[in-house]
């Protein structure tokens, strides 16, 4: 049985996984204590509680339990990741080198990072949206003491070859941050295979509640500390002050332990409806894959119908199907997205995409809903842009002198 | 962002979709906005050289529903019109017509520059003058 409205829109935001609901439920309610109270059975059960996530949440990573800083989201985890290194090792240098894909949460803290003092390099992708290890080496000075590069990226999925980044970074002896919010969860991320100091994610992107997130930090090989961004009472061995979010806790060690046991099936599944999805849209004219489609996540997709803008798309079926587009005709910038811009596409295919994202609970079903429905307002748009019908008149569109505003 | 009633009726029964024969004497076009910013409106009108009166219109749009809807109603308007009435059309009444919300009024202006393009392009067209019309502020 189909059920609208269908969700696809799950880089967003996941639908939290049933068993998640019924591991939290007691934590609300009769196990509601405070973790940090060390002196009845309320905090103890509580700090149990949290103990045992913790444990769930460092396997997922191959991590230590000890290396896991919980916070309250992946935001939050950037933020104390990227300011928390660039002010503890401040003796050592104050460059930082990223890239121009990244999550806000990056950019916008390596911006308050130059604005304190800090120098920045933002590298340029590939057109596939991979960064070009070459140009990260050579971007390395001896002032240089963090590469953030996201694992996975948000808008067009492509996974960054972390190892090989890794590598580079240890033979200058930098440290590497990433941002794994769309990876953890959905591929294998194993800290110790790929070489990652510190790395940011969330709950509610795998299927756990939203307002949990943590920061790994390396606890040797070498040793990474991160200075405070919040003051208080010295939770999570003094790096992250305030109370815990027991329940939050809880639902992100289930979903942890949910995507260690299904990752592999679910990946399996999601990547056969998402290339079968692909591949139907593809048959569209004019239509095309924006980033790697080799090294990518497996649940994900974006694709450009070129001459439809993406908001008048969505529109013909948003009722029914949640996407997001890479156009930003809702934000008063009128700048499209800054990720495809990135990988060298031009802002009409740009304005033009969808962003696909599956998900444990996508069915076939829904699939094919999508297909019909995104290939009939496709064809129903262009009949109405002016832009194809000069496409098929063969007209160049950049030859033409757009009154810009 | 949820759309009007109208705005929605307009996305999916537009209005006078179509193309006018843009070398005809008595058809005037107006190509307004850009691919890079998402939105681009092409606006005809056609006119009967007698009475003055706009006797046809059609549009194309690439852009968002509002876009789609603001040059929808346009060619509402304009048919029937004079062309010189069809110059006190304002990007305001479209708002208020569509209840467009702030962040669309650039659809409604985009319109109204349509409409203004396609009447020069008319008048030079049949050896008029062009009028000169004030910069528009919201783009």
């Amino acid at each position: 049985m189909l059920h609208l409205p269908i969700y696809l829109d799950n880089n967003s935001t996941t639908p939290m996984d049933p068993r998640v609901l019924e591991a939290m439920t007691p934590y609300f309610l009769n196990h509601f204590g405070n973790s940090a109270s060390r002196n009845h059975p309320f905090g103890w059960a509580a700090e149990e509680a949290v103990d045992y996530a913790r444990e769930q949440v460092a396997k997922l990573i191959g991590a230590d339990p000890k290396e896991i800083i919980f916070t309250s989201g992946a935001t939050e985890a950037d933020n104390l990741g990227v300011k928390g290194v660039y002010e503890m090792y401040a003796s050592k240098g104050n460059h930082i080198i990223t890239a121009t894909t990244e999550h806000k949460a990056v950019i916008d803290t390596c911006k308050h990072i130059e604005k304190l003092g800090g120098e920045v390099t933002y590298l340029q992708v590939e057109p596939d949206g991979l960064i070009d290890l070459v140009a990260l080496e050579a971007a390395i000075k001896p002032n240089t003491i963090l590469i953030s590069i996201m694992y996975a990226n948000n808008e067009i999925g492509t996974v960054m070859p972390m190892k090989e980044i890794s590598a580079i970074a240890r033979k200058h002896g930098v440290l590497v941050f990433t941002d794994g919010t769309q990876a953890v969860g959905k591929i294998p991320v194993d800290v110790n295979k790929d070489g990652i100091d510190l790395m940011a994610f969330t709950a509610h992107k795998m299927y756990g509640p939203k307002g949990v997130g943590a920061l790994y930090v390396r606890r040797k090989n070498p040793r990474v500390k991160v200075t405070a961004q919040m003051d208080g009472g010295g939770h999570e061995r003094g790096m992250r002050s305030g109370t815990l979010n027991v329940p939050g806790i809880v639902g992100f060690g289930k979903a942890c332990e949910l995507c260690m046991l299904e990752m592999e099936s679910d990946a399996a599944r999601t990547s056969k409806l998402r290339d079968k999805l692909q591949a139907a849209l593809l048959q569209i004219e004019e239509s095309y894959v924006n980033g790697s489609t080799e090294h990518r996540l497996p649940h994900v997709a974006n694709i450009s119908f070129k001459h439809v803008e993406g908001e008048g798309l969505l529109m013909g079926f948003n009722k029914n199907i949640a996407l997001s587009s890479g156009s930003a005709c809702t934000s008063a910038s009128l700048e499209p997205s800054y990720v495809l811009k990135a990988l060298g596409l031009g802002d009409d295919l740009a304005h033009s995409s969808l962003r696909f994202g599956l998900s444990r609970f996508t069915t076939e079903e829904e699939i094919d809903y999508t297909i019909k429905s995104i290939t009939d307002t496709v064809l129903k748009l262009r009949e109405m842009s002016p832009l194809w019908e000069m496409y098929k008149e063969g007209i160049d569109l950049d030859s033409i002198e757009w009154a810009a505003h | 962002m949820a759309y009007s009633e109208k705005v929605i009726d307009h996305y999916q029964n537009p209005k006078n979709v179509g193309t006018l024969d843009k070398s005809s004497k008595n058809v005037g076009t107006g190509l307004v906005g850009a691919p890079e910013c998402g939105d681009v409106m092409r606006l005809q009108i056609e006119v009967n050289h007698e009475t003055g009166m706009i006797t046809d219109a059609k549009f194309k749009t690439f852009g968002c529903g509002s876009a789609i809807a603001s040059s929808s109603l346009a060619t509402e308007w304009l048919k029937g019109k004079s062309v010189d009435e069809a110059l006190s059309i304002d990007n305001m009444t479209i708002v208020e017509e569509l209840n467009l919300p702030p962040v669309k009024i650039h659809c409604s202006v985009l319109a109204e520059d349509a409409i203004k393009a396609a009447i020069n392009d008319y008048r030079e067209k049949n050896g008029m003058e062009k009028i000169k019309f004030e910069e528009s502020v919201i783009h």
